[in-house]
């Protein structure tokens, strides 16, 4: 396996212009998500969704305009490919998460089962979508495009090792800086989903961006749960056994 | 800049993060102003209080950079004795007449010099063009190299007492009244950019259309001009004061111009009633001395590129093939004569006026009254298709059967499908690659007008009047199965050829005597040595910070301009800090091409009667200019007065508290009914409205609504207001308003925000409404909206003819506005009541 690949996304120096979510969707060839004036700010594709891989999402508070581009967090402990019965949702060799769209059947079990609201199905093919960190442009050795067409490098693409080293030192210099609020969101590898491929620098707290402030893997109980349901099937069995064997 | 430049905004962001302080001043608070260190909220049209007062600052405490301003500035100079100011006369410079509204500048002049020659009179009558900007071109008028000077600054007379008396009253407290800035906050951005300026440090300003776009435009980068002279921030590196252009090649259209008043180069129009031939006109158009000085070498040059062998000493080069000026032939004035019938055919060439020129309803009014219309465009836009969804159509002003206008679509080329330059807001020109052939129909403008040129000469014939067109040279090689013109060869004619068709490499190479052709001077030497240096991508790892090996600057491939000004007047650098251009003990050197005659040592003194360069010391490095001084005060070249003087908006909700002149009396009003105003401080309009512009959209919209990717991000039109504002008209978020001026109404949807806040002005309320103009009736688009430009209206800067569309008033209603005959009964009502 490669090295494990992501993104380091620095919202300090985002500057709202959506080249990403463009660039996302010429190379991806992910339709348009509808004309809507939501009146939320300058957002009108609302969230992360099966048509809008990459979504920027501005938050206007007093004195201050936050802007963070979003996107899956290709987790560590996956829901979305532990849920997935026909093996669409595989983990690429870059140790990102990608759905194969010939594959998927569109079951839809991925949906409820991503903590970040972030897979969904298209209404008009029922498929799951969501952004594959450009598979085909890694194997050919390129940068996701969303990486490449950001002016300010706000979008970071590299193995994570380093990304996470280099996004603890920005931290650390804006803290020196005064910049008290920056922190990061989903590079801790002990987290609920065993750390993020994709994690970014936020300047408040993650629920201010429509982040989950503490996201879970959803099937992370769920070997203790099969055991208590194995037990509890087991512990049936034997009384069952036992009424008849009582009777004997 | 973060908004409308995101790619060159990156700079920005990375200097901020290297410790540069960043300062956003605009009406509205864009994303520009949530990435930098302070934004400071301006009333729209208050620039000049706010600059001039920052200028008071350094005079009044004594903070300019005092070597600079007196080597390099004409701050010592002494002024024409008959000068009036502004303080003199209650916000009138002297020389204004008030019946033609025009300013004889005569009084303006330094001590000594002469007034210029009486005008040639057309019927005996002083031509009313007089004292328009086309008399002067973008550039250095007439002045003497050597003006009397007073080194002590203390003369009365003298530019620095002339200017500290003339900014004596922009303070800090009108700022607070006028623009509505804080106090506090102007203080730190008084403290920010004199800290950051001087021998170690320099301050950079930057400007776009919400500076240009007023009836005062010109002077509001005149008043930066002015600071960052005296703060010596000029020909310096990380100084300047940079112009942020509204489209790819737009500086490159102004060097190689589709203005009616210039020639390439800068090089003025000549014009019908003031110049008789070449002679006549060299003589009349600029000075002696200083670069300009050389002109008959630029425009003969230029003359031999057009017409060639046809160009002789004997026929003046064939000077009289020029067309002439008469008068004002901008963009409103054109139209203007569309409505009187006066102008019958007409090119509009990827631009989209129906949408994007101020009083759209007097743009279509006047396609409806067009005998013919070639368009030239991507798509459909508004400008081609006005004849049947126009607003006007709607509301019974227009009929579609009724109109004449015969339409021509071209379609045309995109950028990947042709192959040229673009020209940039550094003055910078890197060439394209043609990608692909563009498909169908589709041509570049190239083709387009190198074709129609060819089949236009094959329909004249030997008359006298036909041949300036049949002697043009006209013959690029043509390319490919679409018989495209070669552009390489059009930038070698721009560049320019020696007798024996050698490439030349410099424009010192260019000659008055006809041996040399030229097509545009400051782009000599792009082609120098036949290597294409406009294609060159040497990346900036393998070459120094200055990076002269990737594209062509023009002038001679110079990154700085005036970049002898970075060192001090013995030729050393102000500092290690900011070393850039310096006196090597033989020659000028330093990472950029010098801007000064490589060998001339900073003693240089010029001899009595020198001309052209040879004129100036070397001591001088605003070399373009007469005196090679950067000039504070302007003694000749503008129309509305030597120094900027803050004017009202023509509407504008609030009185000038500084002046009993309310607005710029030298601006340019179309009085008629297709024009209406709305009064100054008119309560049925109390509301200040600016335009803008969005990331998501480009200009009218026809290269982006059209593309589901970009109309999806900004889907409808919009207007922001301040909650406060909402609250007052009754807005809702997400709702409709009403926009009403004396021209017409729209609607646009709501976006309530705290970005936007209402603006306390000596205790008077005043709410701002931001509108994006980017939506349109049709242009193919996947989404459309109304024509925001239709409520501004025509009233314009007399310097270069530009509207103000950046600072109007309106009124605002909530809901949506009434259609048909039901909207004209509501623009009635405003203006009887």
């Amino acid at each position: 396996m490669a090295e494990r690949m992501g993104f380091f996304t620095d919202t300090t120096i985002c500057i709202g212009c959506k080249a990403c979510e463009v660039a996302c969707k010429e190379w991806n060839d992910v339709p348009d998500d509808g004309f809507v004036f939501r009146a939320t700010s300058y957002d009108n594709t609302g969230a992360l969704g099966a048509s809008t891989w990459r979504h920027v999402a501005f938050v206007e508070q007093d004195g201050r305009w936050l802007m963070m581009s979003d996107v899956c967090k290709h987790c560590t402990h996956a829901a979305c490919l532990d849920v997935c019965p026909t093996g669409a949702l595989f983990r690429t060799e870059f140790d990102t998460v990608v759905v194969q769209s010939d594959v998927c059947n569109g079951c839809g079990y991925c949906v409820p089962a991503c903590p970040y609201g972030v897979i969904d199905r298209r209404q008009d093919d029922g498929r799951a979508w969501k952004c594959t960190l450009c598979y085909d442009r890694l194997r050919g050795g390129m940068e996701p495009a969303c990486a490449k067409a950001c002016p300010t490098k706000s979008i970071q693409f590299g193995p994570l090792d380093e990304l996470r080293e280099r996004a603890e030192a920005r931290v650390e210099r804006l803290h020196a800086e005064g910049v008290t609020e920056a922190r990061l969101y989903g590079e801790n590898p002990d987290n609920g989903v065993g750390g993020t491929g994709a994690f970014f620098l936020l300047l408040d707290e993650p629920e201010t961006y429509g982040l989950p402030p503490d996201p879970v893997v959803t099937t992370r109980d769920l070997p203790a749960m099969w055991r208590w349901a194995g037990g509890a099937a087991l512990a049936l069995a034997a009384g069952v056994a036992a009424c008849f064997l009582g009777r004997r | 800049m973060a908004e409308c430049h995101p790619v060159g905004y990156q700079w920005v962001m990375e200097a901020r993060e290297r410790g540069a302080k960043v300062f956003h001043i605009d009406p509205r608070f864009s994303r520009t102003s949530a990435t930098v260190d302070r934004y400071l909220a301006i009333r729209a049209g208050t620039d000049i209080v706010l600059l001039g007062a920052l200028i008071n600052h350094v005079l009044s405490n004594g903070l300019d950079f005092r070597e600079y301003v007196l080597a390099y500035t004409n701050a010592a100079t002494l002024v024409n004795r008959d000068f009036r100011d502004t303080e003199d006369l209650d916000g009138l410079f002297s020389g204004f007449d008030e019946e033609t509204g025009r300013y004889d500048p005569s009084t303006w002049a330094y001590e000594g010099d002469v007034p210029e020659e009486e005008e040639l009179t057309e019927g005996g009558k002083r031509h009313a063009e007089a004292a328009g900007s086309d008399s002067y071109g973008a550039r250095g008028a007439g002045a003497s190299a050597t003006p009397p000077e007073d080194p002590t600054l203390t003369d009365p007379r003298c530019v620095y007492q002339i200017l500290k008396r003339h900014y004596s009253r922009y303070t800090p407290e009108m700022v607070e009244e006028l623009c509505g800035i804080p106090r506090e906050q102007f203080d730190e951005l008084a403290e920010a950019i004199t800290a950051n300026s001087g021998r170690e440090r320099t301050t950079a300003w930057v400007y776009s259309v919400g500076w240009t776009q007023h009836s005062v435009g010109v002077q509001y980068i005149r008043a930066a001009s002015i600071l960052q002279l005296l703060l010596g921030n000029m020909g310096r590196p990380g100084g300047g004061i940079m112009a942020l252009r509204g489209h790819a090649s737009i500086q490159g259209s102004t060097d190689i111009p589709t203005l009616f008043n210039l020639l390439p180069g800068y090089i003025a129009m000549p014009h019908a009633h003031r110049h008789d031939g070449l002679d006549h006109y060299l003589e009349r158009e600029g000075a002696d001395t200083g670069w300009w000085g050389n002109r008959r070498a630029y425009v003969v040059s230029l003359l031999k590129a057009w017409w060639g062998d046809a160009a002789t000493e004997a026929n003046d080069y064939c000077f009289d093939y020029l067309p002439r000026l008469t008068g004002d032939h901008g963009h409103y004035a054109t139209v203007m004569g569309q409505i009187d019938g006066t102008v019958k055919g007409y090119f509009v060439v990827g631009e989209n006026p129906a949408v994007g020129s101020a009083n759209g309803k007097a743009q279509r009014l006047g396609l409806a009254n067009l005998d013919w219309l070639v368009v030239r465009d991507l798509v459909l836009v508004e400008t081609a298709t006005f004849w049947k969804d126009a607003p006007e159509i709607e509301t019974g002003e227009l009929r579609t059967e009724e109109i004449g206008t015969e339409v021509f679509f071209m379609p045309a080329a995109s950028h990947v499908e042709k192959e040229g330059t673009f020209t940039n807001t550094q003055r910078l020109l890197q060439w394209r690659e043609k990608a692909l052939d563009p498909p169908g129909d589709c041509r570049s403008d190239l083709w387009f007008y190198y074709h129609l040129g060819k089949r236009v000469r094959q329909r004249l014939g030997d008359d006298e009047i036909d041949r300036p067109v049949m002697e043009l040279t006209w013959d690029y090689p043509e390319i490919g199965a679409q018989r495209d013109p070669d552009a390489g060869a059009v930038l070698r004619e721009i560049n320019g050829t020696a007798a024996d068709g050698r490439l030349l490499a410099s424009l010192r190479e260019l000659k008055p005597d006809g041996s040399t052709s030229c097509g545009c001077w400051i782009y000599c030497g792009v082609y120098a040595d036949g290597v294409n240096m406009a294609a060159r991508r040497k990346p900036h790892t393998e070459q120094g910070p200055v990076a002269l090996e990737w594209g062509w600057a023009w002038p001679a491939n110079r990154r700085i301009l005036y970049n002898r000004a970075s060192a001090d007047p013995q030729g050393r650098p102000w500092s290690e800090r900011k070393k850039y251009v310096y006196w090597d003990g033989t020659r000028w050197t330093g990472p950029d091409v010098p801007d000064f005659e490589e060998d001339k040592a900073p003693g240089y003194r010029p001899p009595e009667g020198a001309k052209a360069e040879h004129a100036l010391a070397g001591t001088d490095p605003f070399i373009m200019q007469s005196d090679g001084r950067g000039w504070l005060y302007v003694p000749s070249g503008l129309s509305d007065g030597p120094l900027p003087t803050h004017y009202e908006p023509h509407e504008s909700p609030v009185r000038n508290a500084l002046y009993g002149q309310q607005s710029n009396p030298a601006r340019r009003t179309v009085d008629r009914p297709e024009n209406p105003y709305n009064p100054a401080l008119s309560p049925r309009f109390p509301y200040v409205y600016t335009t803008s512009r969005l990331t998501e959209h480009h200009t009218t919209g026809a290269m982006s609504r059209p593309l589901p990717y970009l109309a999806e991000l900004q889907p409808e039109a919009f207007c922001e207001v301040s909650r406060e504002m909402a609250e007052e008209i009754g807005l809702d978020n997400g709702g409709w308003a009403t926009i009403v001026t004396t021209r017409t109404a729209i609607e646009l949807r709501v976006l309530v925000t705290g970005r936007v806040r209402p603006l306390r002005l000596n205790g008077k309320v005043v709410h701002q409404i931001v509108m994006p103009y980017h939506w349109g009736y049709s242009s193919g688009g996947v989404v459309t909206g109304d024509v925001v430009n239709d409520l501004p209206s025509i009233v314009l800067d007399p310097n270069v003819y530009i509207q103000e569309s950046k600072a109007g008033t309106c009124d605002v209603l909530p809901g949506r506005r009434p259609r048909g005959r039901a909207l004209l009964d509501l623009i009635e009502r405003y203006r009887d009541g």
